[in-house]
């Protein structure tokens, strides 16, 4: 029950010094521990956020070994790389890894590591919560590859699953019902990571940080988050009647029996087009954090980027059918999603216009981020533009189905989202980890993803408008589809060689770091409150929570205007920044729970597709986990100090640090 | 999914905003906020079962509809039995504001009571209706009656569950004035469910079919 | 159940009580006594016996105006449950709007879902 606690998390404004009496709480977390329990338990939303990268990276390279077998299968007519089958298998895990188990989680890395730094913020509002997003979203994508090894095979039917194409007769695999259970299960995380993360941006922003003076990495991270809290039970409810079809012989896609197999893709797209949303935005916020900082300009026009965003946000709810408009839904509605569909690419202009004003006449420095964020600008209006082709509902009946749209939404998600989040990637590195990524390397690394990005999804416009289907495992000679289908897969063999040289920057990075300089606080010159802080960030974040007097605020410590109005330096980061010095700052204790209640879960998931007995196994677990996490105190003085040296195994519910001590509860006054 | 984020929140009420006048930034919990923020989001799971049932209802593949076996009567009574609950949920949280707390643990046990006698008459509706040849997989309209009505029920389930552990804590001693607000949060859920029912009630139940 | 709730301040009047908030306008204080939530639950019991009410089409006939009278009388529950019940008249308006935004959301995407299906012909 609840355990309230009068305990300091925040320490205050730093201009106050009556905080500077006050005990500062009861313990001081072990910090910068490396023991692999310290990361089970970890509720740091620094360390939650590392967590996420560094899967979400993971699953990047089994997506993209995806993405090699199909273009190795489609390099040269009649391929026989793979069999139809398990190429539709293939594909349809391509996309689901590559939109839930890679660009979801590494804005979820963003969103958790930086929201609350850019805010000044100690934590998220809920750190085991932030934990248990974490492992949920784990034990789902895990849950979702083991459709490979135990449920036959891959989903089959593409990332959509349209109806009736799923239905146990066209998919009588298992694979389906891996990704019917598997998206409910990372469907949840995200949800509690939404509601969890739109709390902290509300209520926990330091004092003067009001919302028109958030960073816009925030803001769009904000934005982002609604879509999810508002999207993700559409599709919950999609995938709810899917799993009751397949598992339960529910009559919802059935056409026999007068079921409307639309009512998927129309669910489906109320969900799926609010998540081109969500894997743009971060992306989005990350190139408005990278240029003002490279260009050495505030962000042009602040007002009209946070509320370009929120009308992309807003707008993403009303153009969903435009995926539809050859599913003869009548001519009214494919007219007025037409019309809607137009008229979203005016905030998104709004934005490339800003990010352009940005850098004029700024003085551009081209780091590898900064070149990163201007290709996502440059990739993401290629995208943008074959995309207000596509609003054009008698175009999109010819580009339908064809290579034209894979390569419209690649420029978007991969030109648009993916080369900004390694932008972000690149800019955050040394507040991250304390050391920059090498920059000649990087320089490799960008130049080669940026040609073979191009020569991959460059000629799949030409396919598409020649008529080569989507989703085909192959095509026949004399189509001329040769020249650009083998162009392309040597494009992915680029982008392949690409992300093995970020792997080996990484790497090498790494081994170089003790010999080079530390990049101290504020490498970049930058602007938000996250570079006051040392690289890599304490595990309290701020010494003393900062009072945010306008937007840029860490800018504005650093620089002024004299009294003939140039702008000049009058401090170095030096005298202005924290030392990260403080110490028994009161944090929130690690928690074991919220990774036993995401073990429960895919548990029940496997009983419900091979035996309930399982299921209520997993049910039990996570009830049970869900209590011993409802007793246990948010902050356990007690046992605090010593908790990460007694556990003697993994079994996570035998090693819980109070293990579900009644006497816990017994700390109120 | 409403499980996770509304135990894991029960503890969760006060830890890190409990020490000064401002110390969240709207001056308002995280936990409520949480809650209700949550609730925006249900509003969209209900709104897809409901519109898929909608989309249904008349397709009954040459067999019994739901809407033949509707029993207006029975579901009038357990609807206002529901409605009231949501009565008793309120007043216990008053009485435990108060201090109140064996008042509060009165009406937390009626609440809870009712909802059970909710979801019995649940459980005898279904049953009823399966004796009649509407049965889960009879057409897509029944799919989808007993997915939006297990849907509600499972929700009236969890939050029968969160009562009684909150009626347990407070045979212990352990719901006291000071976590009224905890109170508070699965009351907002309880008339959340019960405002649902009381769109189900009328928009499948008494709007005829035709 | 209309007695049984009847707490010590039985003279508090539901404007009273909604009053008295707004000079606090944080959380957790001056909800209104007990007895306007057992006016309401009459209130609301009184709308849930008219609704039903209507199913007896044969002791009246509400012809076409059945079918807004019940949406409007559902409305009116909807909004006394959760204004009441849930605070929202008294607590803070962002909890409302979160909760607006959900609803106003939902009913948008999903009218337009059922009228793409020409549900309403």
């Amino acid at each position: 029950m609840a355990i309230t606690e009068k305990t300091p998390l925040e320490l205050g404004p730093g201009d106050s010094v009556r905080y500077a009496e006050r005990p500062l709480g009861v313990f001081t977390r072990p910090q910068g521990g490396r023991g692999w329990r310290d990361w089970l338990s970890t509720v740091d939303h620094k360390r939650i956020g590392i967590l996420y990268g560094a899967s979400a990276l993971f699953f990047f390279l089994v997506g993209g070994v995806e993405a090699l077998l199909i273009r190795l299968q489609l390099a040269a007519p009649e391929g026989s790389v793979l069999s139809a089958d398990v190429y539709n298998q293939v594909y349809t895990m391509h996309g689901v890894t590559m939109v839930f188990l890679f660009i979801m989680p590494l804005a979820a890395a963003f969103a958790n590591y930086f929201i609350p730094l850019q805010i000044g913020a100690r934590d998220v509002a809920f750190p085991r919560l932030n934990a248990l997003s974490f492992w949920i979203w784990l034990s789902g994508a895990i849950f979702l590859n083991t459709s490979w090894i135990v449920g036959g095979g891959g989903a089959d039917c593409g990332w959509f699953c349209y109806s009736t194409n799923s239905g146990v007769a066209f998919s009588p695999s298992h694979g389906v019902d891996f990704y019917a259970i598997g998206l409910q299960i990372l469907g949840i995380a995200s949800l509690v990571s939404s509601v969890n993360l739109i709390v902290t941006c509300l209520n926990m922003r330091a004092p003067g940080m009001t919302l028109m003076r958030m960073p816009v990495l925030t803001w769009m991270l904000l934005i982002t988050q609604f879509l999810l809290l508002f999207a993700l039970p559409v599709i919950t409810v999609a995938l709810f009647l899917l799993m009751f079809d397949r598992l339960f012989d529910a009559q919802f896609f059935n056409p026999d029996a007068g079921a409307d197999p639309l009512l998927w893709q129309h669910l489906f797209w109320i969900f799926g087009h609010p998540e081109v949303y969500i894997i743009i935005l971060p992306a989005f916020g990350v190139v408005s954090e990278v240029i003002p900082t490279f260009s050495r300009k505030p962000l042009f026009g602040y007002e009209f980027m946070v509320f370009s965003g929120i009308a992309i946000g807003f707008m993403g709810w009303g153009v969903w059918a435009h995926h539809m408009f050859v599913s003869g839904m009548g001519p009214i509605s494919v007219a007025a999603f037409s019309l809607s569909t137009m008229f979203i690419a005016v905030p998104t202009g709004v934005k490339v216009l800003n990010w352009l004003a940005t850098m004029w006449g700024g003085k551009l420095k081209f780091t590898v981020a900064m070149k990163f964020a201007v290709a996502t600008v440059a990739m993401f209006t290629i995208g943008g533009l074959s995309g207000v082709t596509h609003s054009v509902a008698p175009a999109d009946t010819q580009q339908t189905d064809t290579y034209y749209i894979v390569a419209h939404f690649h420029y978007v998600i991969f030109g648009g989202g993916v080369l900004g989040l390694f932008a972000g990637i690149y800019f955050w590195w040394p507040k991250i980890f304390g050391h920059f990524l090498n920059e000649r390397i990087g320089n490799w690394h960008f130049w080669t993803i940026l040609v073979g990005f191009n020569l991959t999804f460059g000629p799949m416009h030409i396919l598409g408008l020649q008529g080569m289907s989507r989703r085909i495992d192959t095509y026949a000679r004399g189509y001329g589809f040769e020249f650009w289908n083998m162009a392309a897969t040597i494009g992915t063999l680029i982008i392949a060689a690409g992300v093995l040289l970020f792997i080996w920057n990484v790497a090498k990075s790494k081994r170089d770091a003790p010999h080079l300089p530390p990049p101290g606080p504020d490498p970049w010159d930058g602007r938000t409150l996250e570079w006051s802080i040392p690289s890599p960030v304490p595990a309290h974040n701020f010494d003393t929570v900062p009072q945010v007097h306008g937007r840029d605020e860490w800018w504005h410590t650093k620089y002024a205007e004299n009294d003939e109005g140039k702008v000049v330096r009058v401090a170095t980061v030096e005298e202005a920044a924290q030392t990260g010095e403080a110490t028994g700052v009161h944090l929130p204790s690690p928690s074991f729970w919220p990774l036993a209640v995401a073990v429960g879960l895919p548990l029940i998931g496997y009983g419900l597709i091979f035996n309930l007995w399982l299921a209520l196994i997993g049910a039990l677990l996570t009830i049970a986990s869900l209590y011993s996490w409802a007793l246990e105190p948010v902050d356990d003085p007690d046992a605090a100090h010593d908790q990460h040296e007694d556990h003697s195994d993994d079994e996570a519910e035998a090693t819980d640090p109070v293990a579900a001590d009644d006497s816990t509860e017994s700390d109120q006054p | 999914m409403s499980a996770e984020a509304v135990t894991a929140d029960l503890d969760h009420t006060a830890d890190d905003h409990g020490h000064e006048e401002h110390a969240t930034t709207t001056g308002l919990s995280h936990t409520k906020l949480a809650m209700w923020v949550f609730l925006g989001s249900e509003c969209l799971l209900f709104g897809g079962l409901i519109s898929t049932y909608l989309l249904y209802k008349t397709r009954g593949n040459g067999r019994t509809l739901p809407t033949d076996v509707f029993d207006i009567p029975f579901t009038s009574v357990s609807s206002f039995v529901l409605l009231m609950s949501s009565l008793t949920m309120v007043l216990a949280l008053s009485a435990v504001t108060r201090g109140e707390a064996e008042a509060g643990r009165t009406w937390l046990l009626a609440t809870a009571l009712l909802g059970g006698v909710f979801i019995g008459g649940q459980v005898y509706e279904f049953t009823a209706f399966v004796r009649e040849g509407v049965a889960f997989t009879t057409n897509p309209a029944s799919s989808a009656f007993f997915t939006l009505t297990g849907f509600h029920g499972v929700h009236v389930s969890l939050g029968i569950v969160m009562l009684m552990s909150l009626f347990v804590a407070s045979l212990k001693g352990k719901l006291t004035q000071r976590n009224a607000e905890t109170v508070e949060i699965v009351g907002l859920y309880w008339h959340f469910v019960d405002i649902v029912w009381i769109f189900i009630f009328t928009v499948i139940y008494l709007i005829p079919a035709d | 159940m209309s007695d049984t709730a009847t707490s010590e301040h039985p003279e508090h009047s539901e404007p009273e009580a909604a009053e008295h908030h707004d000079e606090h306008h944080g959380e957790g204080h001056a909800h209104p006594s007990d007895w306007a939530y057992v006016k309401i639950a009459v209130v609301l019991a009184a709308i849930t016996a008219l609704e039903v009410f209507t199913y007896f089409e044969s002791v009246v006939d509400w012809g076409v105006a059945l079918v807004p009278s019940l949406i409007f009388m559902m409305v009116v529950k909807f909004y006394l449950v959760a204004t009441w019940f849930m605070h929202l008249r008294f607590d803070s308006k962002l909890f409302g709007r979160m909760f607006t935004a959900g609803l106003v959301l939902a009913a948008g995407v999903y009218l337009v879902t059922l009228t793409v299906f020409e549900f309403w012909v």
